[in-house]
């Protein structure tokens, strides 16, 4: 069971979170043309990368915030964590 | 009965009191203090079971985790439990077990005849021999499998047994109690440290139980009772007995299995059997020592063959010899230790040591006692079937090639070493690289992934006054980082006696013209000759060797055989043992009961139980009880004798034309206030929302990304910039995370709060032609008319003292209003609107009546809404707005969801209007097409039409739009059913909507 630093709440287990995906991944802007591929690459293509990863966690039973992880996919070794609102560097 | 192999003095058991036990359904006794092994060893019992391929008779081959053998089926407390290692488990009054692997019994196995067919049951015989024919494997082959194998039976009875769990942080877990242990805790400890030390075993100390030791001036035995007493005093420590770190999971968490009632012939009252922590260490320090390896020769799974460490530690525990005529084979010094102790105890034991001419402190004192040493000697073969009865030995050549003349030897037991094993498992499964270690043909943990480090043995250091200034100084180093506080210990002077090198010597050829089976797996039948065979069959990983031989695979995961196969993989490879690598280890290290591992979440602890706050009135009346996900709610409100449909069908059809109430509480219920509100619904939902008025709903539909439709629901505009979302019941917690994920991570600008609120609020949906008369009742002073409260109308109204809202929104179809107190009100609200309804007929309604009124107005729900449907299969296109973008809305414009045959829902009704259609059957077109019959659609749920006294059913149609009025065959295969039907509009009732504006 991982043990991820929430901003906001301090270190907490893994089962109070959920895992939500890629967190490089930007939503297209509402309302502009974007072509079938872009879209397509938006809503369904992602890298499956092994090594250093940004994702996304929502710390469910904890403070509900959403938070990005920067973790390595094959140790499992967590580098940072940011809130929603911070860019990744 | 006399114990004949009990010594008059001696161990740690405590001979005041007697206790007896059941083997096999034979009585014995033993001592408090003994194992199941040492107690049975006292009576003289060696045969304990069967093996699992061949079923060849089975004895002890260890005293503790590393048993390979010994495995039994225990009865306690009216209970029975498979898989236990009669070598780990104490003996308590009363206890009762059995052999497993043997049938009909022990002494006379059916399946030993396997031993002499064992030519035809080489390696991956399971693969080989019960291939073919395939027609063969459920009748004859899986039984006679199934009968023959297995390590027990588990128990068909519910666990009476309390099992639990526990979350725990430390500064320093430390495993094993042996020197390296002690001597870490007690320094951590020292310096104010939150340490735990675990240990497997019931007593403290590890090998200074059995060793020959002085540390300052005490036996090592009392100097590990005097570091444990002062340790137990220490508010910074944790010790446990009977515990064992069995996994080493990421971010430093591991996980302890603590025995608490195991070793008791019942539980006590409010104890767990069992307790599993999950422990979060800041530094790990693994003190797991070592487990003595055998050397391989003929029939060396006889009865009788057992390690040295083994008999040693049976002498010096339980005071129990396992034979009275030793045998020591030994390539080190360590079985010299064992004979010593054999000859304390006036029994005269024979060693033989493979090596020419070793000297060595103990050694020297060995000869000093007189015991018959031969030097260059080895174990040709085991001899004897329950039970050795001597052993054919040679002189060995100096390259260990060439064996000289066989003489026998008599003797009644065989104490093998072949030198120590560090217990490398923790440190392995925290991803520590490990390395190969030459000078003791081994591997040791190398460079640790995790804050993980290996003292003493474990780490192949062993010698005891290394191991324990290695250990105090690791301990003190770790912890003082920590604490900032250091107290510096004088190092104990310490008395051992030096040992020689070991000899590489790990094998014993075969005679010539001898064929002895030579196992180096015992628990599951792998011999030399099956790694071989492997070999020669193509396959070179070591893991491919391990599954196809399944060597190491066993319940004791190879504790003993691992390296033994490893040494053999590289020899016939030619390749050193580093290049040929070892098998992954895997947690648990040794068998953890199920029981622990689920802990209290059994039965109703299995999931939470959420109840409405009516909850107690649908019980008085008799409601019949349904999940709804972790709800439970009312699915029918039996009457007399009626059954599931007859009240169903009464209750839809009191709705249809009386009225009728519903607990709607479940209904997910999320609170959105903030000035850019009415902007994240209009993003969120896929029609229009800007314009919503004060005082009204709007029913919404909100689409994932991928254009999938993912919830539907009515939002209410309660103030200016404060709204109530309704979701469904399974739907309401990713709605939540859903909105979330947008307000925080995608619109941070929107200004908007979304909190859940499911549980302030109890709703009654009251649904029905009268269901206006019965709201005029309950609310006097408030305006409830069709022009006072239009449909989709909201209104905040007094219910006798009570704060109400009331929505007048429809599932049902019919004239309906849903009113909403708080919780705490929610009984009160209920009786009222009971007792308002009386006169008109009003009657409680449960969930499958709900179905049957949404299911024949075309109401999509969860089966439709299943993760599979745009809007437009579920007639919704009409929500989609035009105008503006919303979640998902891209997706939809992609070529298949653009389709013109794309699928549709459409009503379904069976041509005879008689015969009830099976939710999940297909539609097909031509019900005698030949397989696979082309599939058009299938059945989303099915009803009984309260309306039309027949089966109305929904269903996904392909090209559903322009198939009403065709005739077509709904098939389920399932229930062998073939119904012909016909295609007509999902809007089943009342097509128009006219019932819920009247
Ligand atoms: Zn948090």
């Amino acid at each position: 069971m991982l043990h991820i630093k929430c901003p906001h709440c301090g270190m907490r287990s893994q089962n109070e979170f959920s895992y939500g995906g890629d967190a490089t991944v930007k939503r297209p802007e509402l309302g502009k043309e974007i072509s079938d591929q872009d879209w397509d690459n938006f809503v369904y293509n992602r890298k499956s990368l092994r090594g250093k990863h940004w994702e996304l966690w929502q710390h469910l039973s904890g403070c509900r915030q959403w938070i990005k992880v920067q973790r390595d996919t094959a140790t499992h070794e967590i580098f940072k964590t940011l809130k929603a609102n911070e860019e990744i560097s | 009965m006399t114990q004949s192999f009990r010594l008059e003095s001696g161990g740690f058991i405590n001979r005041d009191k007697k206790i007896s036990f059941k083997f096999n359904g034979k009585n014995y006794f033993g001592y408090e203090g003994d194992t199941l092994a040492s107690a049975l060893i006292a009576n003289g019992v060696h045969l304990i079971g069967r093996s699992f391929k061949y079923h060849r008779p089975r004895g002890f081959f260890g005293a503790g985790v590393d048993e390979p053998y010994a495995i039994v089926q225990l009865y306690r407390n009216g209970e029975t439990e498979p898989n236990i290692k009669a070598t780990e488990q104490e003996l308590f009054e009363g206890l009762k077990a059995k052999s497993v692997n043997c049938w009909p019994s022990v002494n006379f196995d059916v399946g030993a005849i396997n031993n002499f067919l064992k030519i035809f049951l080489p390696a991956g015989f399971y693969y080989k021999t019960f291939m073919w024919p395939k027609s063969f494997w459920y009748k004859i082959y899986e039984p006679f499998i199934r009968r023959a194998a297995g390590l027990g039976t588990a128990s068909t009875k519910h666990d009476k047994e309390r099992y639990e769990h526990k979350y725990e942080y430390c500064d320093l877990l430390i495993t094993g109690s042996g020197p390296s242990g002690l001597a870490s805790a007690y320094s951590a400890a020292k310096n104010g440290a939150k340490v735990i030390l675990a240990e497997d075993k019931s007593r403290f100390g590890g090998t200074l139980l059995t060793s020959e030791v002085n540390i300052g001036n005490q036996s090592g035995k009392e100097w590990a009772d005097s570091i444990i007493s002062e340790l137990k005093e220490m508010p910074n420590v944790t010790v446990k007995n009977r515990s064992q770190v069995f996994g080493y999971y990421d971010h430093n968490m591991l996980v302890m299995s603590e025995r608490i009632s195991d070793h008791l012939p019942k539980t006590k009252k409010f104890h767990p059997k069992q307790r599993l922590w999950y422990i979060r260490a800041k530094e790990v320090l693994i003190s797991s020592g070592s487990i003595e390896r055998p050397i391989v020769f003929g029939n060396n799974d006889t009865p009788g063959v057992m390690l040295s460490s083994a008999a040693k530690e049976y002498l010096k525990v339980y005071g129990v010899l396992v034979g009275k005529k030793p045998l020591v084979f030994t390539n080190n010094d360590s079985g010299y230790e064992t004979a010593i102790e054999f000859k304390k105890n006036g029994i005269d034991p024979i060693i033989l040591d493979t090596r020419k001419e070793p000297q060595s402190e103990i050694i020297e004192e060995a000869k000093n006692m007189n015991i018959n040493i031969k030097n260059s000697y080895v174990v040709v073969a085991a001899q004897g079937y329950k039970k050795v009865k001597s052993a054919d030995v040679a002189k060995i050549s100096d390259n260990k090639e060439e064996l000289g003349s066989i003489e026998n030897i008599e003797c009644d037991c065989i104490c093998v070493s072949g030198f120590w094993t560090p217990t490398i498992h923790l440190a392995s499964q925290s991803g520590n690289k490990t390395k190969f270690n030459e000078d003791i043909d081994a591997f040791v943990p190398g460079i640790s992934k995790q804050n993980e480090k290996t003292l003493g043995a474990a780490n192949g250091i062993y010698t005891l006054e290394e191991t324990l200034k290695d250990s105090f100084e690791k301990g003190n180093l770790l912890s003082k980082k920590i604490t900032n506080n250091e107290n510096k210990i004088s190092f104990p002077n310490v008395v051992e006696k030096k040992s020689t090198v070991h000899d590489k010597f790990w094998c014993v050829p075969l005679p010539k013209g001898k064929n002895y089976k030579r196992f180096l797996d015992f628990q599951n039948d792998v011999a030399v000759s099956d790694i071989e065979i492997a070999l020669k069959e193509g396959y070179r990983s070591i893991e491919h060797v391990k599954r196809y031989t399944t060597l190491g695979m066993a319940t004791d995961q190879g504790k003993t055989s691992n390296l033994n196969g490893l040494q053999l993989v590289s020899k016939i490879e030619n390749k050193v043992v580093p290049a040929v690598g070892h098998t992954t280890f895997r947690p648990p290290y040794s068998p953890v009961s199920i029981g622990a591992i689920v802990g209290r979440e059994v039965g109703k602890h299995s999931k939470p139980t959420r109840k409405s706050p009516m909850h107690s009135w649908h019980e008085k009346n008799n409601a019949v009880f349904v999940d709804a996900g972790v709800w439970l709610r009312p699915r029918y409100y039996k009457r007399g004798e009626e059954n599931l449909f007859e009240a169903s069908k009464r209750e839809a059809r009191n709705v249809r034309t009386n009225v009728g109430v519903c607990d709607v509480t479940t209904l997910g219920k999320i609170d959105i206030k903030g000035p850019d509100a009415a902007e994240l619904l209009n993003r969120v939902y896929t029609n229009a929302w800007l314009k919503l008025p004060v005082g009204k709903a709007r029913y919404g539909v909100m689409l994932r990304e991928d254009g999938i439709v993912m919830d539907d629901g009515t939002t209410t505009r309660i103030s200016e910039n404060h709204y109530h979302m309704t979701t469904t019941t399974a739907q309401a917690a990713n709605v939540l995370s859903h909105l979330e994920y947008y307000l925080q991570l995608v619109w941070p600008e929107l200004n908007v709060n979304v909190v859940s609120t499911t549980e302030q609020w109890a709703g009654a949906a009251i649904a029905g032609p009268k269901s206006r008369e019965v709201l005029k009742k309950l609310f006097p002073k408030s305006d409830v008319s069709n022009e006072g409260l239009p449909f989709m109308g909201y209104m905040e109204a007094d219910l006798f003292g009570v704060k109400a809202k009331i929505f007048r929104i429809s599932f049902s179809g019919e004239l309906a209003y849903e009113v909403n107190v708080e919780s705490d009100n929610g009984y009160f609200m209920w009786e009222k609107i009971i007792e308002a309804g009386e006169e008109f007929g009003i009657q409680p309604y449960g969930t499958e009546a709900l179905s049957t009124l949404r299911i024949e107005m075309g109401h999509v729900a969860g089966s439709e809404l299943d993760g599979r449907t745009i809007p437009y299969d579920n007639s919704l296109e009409g929500l989609l707005s035009k105008k503006k973008d919303f979640i998902g809305k891209r997706s939809l414009s992609r070529k298949a969801f653009a389709a013109e045959d794309r699928q549709k829902i459409v009503g379904v009704v069976p041509l005879d209007k008689k015969t009830s259609i099976p939710e999940g059957s297909h539609l097909v077109k031509d019900s005698n097409a030949p397989l696979p019959n082309p599939k058009l659609g299938y059945i989303s749920a099915s009803c009984w039409s309260v309306e039309y006294d027949n089966p109305f059913s929904l269903a996904i149609l392909k090209d559903g739009k322009n198939m009403i009025g065709e005739k077509l065959f709904v098939m389920s295969p399932l229930k062998n059913k073939v119904i012909p039907v016909e295609i007509v509009s999902s809007h089943y009732v009342d097509p128009k909507g006219e019932r819920v504006r009247s």
